[in-house]
């Protein structure tokens, strides 16, 4: 049966890919963010995941306001990288897994959760600069990914508590997949920020090592907290931070072995947190 | 009709972008939108009021997007993310657009977070600290 091994947390901070992009991960505003990075892409090469479940957010950009679903499962042969903008990143499009994700979709709506089954997307620097702080910037990515999208940009969004629900239901459709395969559940966005009104800038380094602290050891306390907590102490687009509860969630019960740990200010606007966790056998 | 808890009405300088402020703004979202693709970017360059007459807009909509006042956009229903796309097609980055709705310039905005960002303190509650800015 396929089994998720880590789940991996980070933010995924626009300004992280330009710098990339670009060529300024050296600079010294950026180096000991990438420093931190480090140790990841080592281990990464070493875990040699099969498939990555990514749990992001669609910044405007596959979804406008004619639709937003809640929650979307991406079960697309693969996914292009979307122009933003700025024009499209200089990164391989994404290899989706559809049979893996059709099957994740059939269990997980039949446990109560109204995934919305999306065959065409684009991508955008949500779930493409995680990859790259992980991979790389490799001529194709390692493995297929299943894009995972959850509104967090239209409020009301999903509560924390669904998210970690969400990320159990997540866990029993793969281990009821009968193939042998190795499974890593990525859960991006945050940490502490607000990129509008005249609060931007805001970050909460407390907020932010609490929530690091709680997401290890007490993950059901954590979401029990209120999205006004979110708001309020770790900025309005600090929400994002919700969606990391559905990759916890996706973990076994059992204390997870703590593997890298870190955190940056700033990353343009943003706090930059980062976590590994591996389940213990 | 029965009202809603909306708990983030008091957090100050933050517009919480809701159902309510997402059904204000849906045209100046869509605008925005727009703006994705390089046709539309080049004639909305080309005569801005002309480009944005095409929308069924308000005027203060319209006239927010002239003056690029995006405190004033958001209080209208605009959402950042989407005000991003009419950032990029001037060639702004998220950090000149954040730093243009805090009175900062940008070398102040750049330099606070490099400090560490704004403080959390006297900026939990409306009326709390001599920060808040509304």
């Amino acid at each position: 049966m396929a089994r998720i091994t880590a789940s991996v947390y980070t933010s995924h901070v626009p300004a992280i890919g330009a710098a990339i992009d670009l060529g300024r991960t050296n600079d010294p505003y950026w180096a000991p963010l990438f420093k931190g990075y480090e140790f990841s892409k080592r281990w990464m090469r070493d875990q040699k995941p099969d498939i990555v479940f990514l749990v992001y957010n669609d910044h405007a950009t596959a979804f406008s306001l004619e639709m937003i679903p809640t929650f979307a499962i991406g079960t697309a042969a693969e996914f292009r990288v979307a122009d933003e903008g700025w024009g499209p990143r200089p990164v391989p499009k994404v290899i989706g897994e559809p049979a893996l994700a059709s099957h994740i979709a059939q269990s997980v709506i039949q446990d109560d959760f109204d995934l919305t089954i999306v065959n065409k997307m684009d991508v955008d620097h949500g779930l493409t600069v995680p990859l790259n702080l992980l991979f790389g910037s490799p001529a194709a990515w390692p493995c297929p990914v299943i894009p995972f999208a959850v509104n967090v940009l239209q409020y009301p969004v999903p509560s924390g508590r669904r998210c970690l629900n969400l990320g159990r239901a997540i866990r029993k459709a793969v281990e009821s997949y009968d193939e042998p395969l190795n499974v890593q559940i990525w859960g991006t966005g945050g940490m502490s920020h607000q990129l509008q009104g005249p609060r931007a800038g805001l970050i909460n380094r407390e907020f932010d090592s609490a929530f690091l602290d709680r997401l290890i050891a007490d993950p059901e306390g954590l979401a029990a907290v209120p999205h006004i907590d979110y708001v309020r102490e770790a900025g309005s687009e600090g929400i994002e931070l919700v969606m990391w509860l559905i990759a916890r969630g996706a973990m076994s019960d059992k204390p997870p072995k703590v593997v890298h740990r870190f955190y940056h200010v700033p990353a343009s606007n943003t706090a930059v947190g980062h976590l590994i966790l591996e389940n213990q056998a | 009709m029965m009202a809603l808890d909306k708990p983030y009405l008091n957090v100050p300088g933050t517009t919480i972008f809701d159902a309510e402020q997402s059904r204000k703004g849906y045209h100046l979202n869509q605008f925005c939108m727009s703006l994705m693709k390089a046709a539309n970017r080049e004639r909305f360059r080309a005569d801005e009021r002309a480009y944005l007459d095409e929308w069924p807009m308000t005027e203060e909509q319209k006239q927010a997007v002239l003056a690029r006042d995006l405190n004033r956009c958001i209080e209208l229903g605009g959402n950042i993310y989407f005000l991003a796309k009419l950032g990029a097609t001037d060639g702004k980055s998220f950090q000149q657009m954040a730093a243009s709705m805090t009175g900062m310039t940008e070398e102040q905005y750049r330099d606070m977070m490099i400090a560490g960002g704004r403080s959390i303190e006297g900026n939990r509650y409306v009326g709390e600290g001599p920060k808040e800015k509304r």
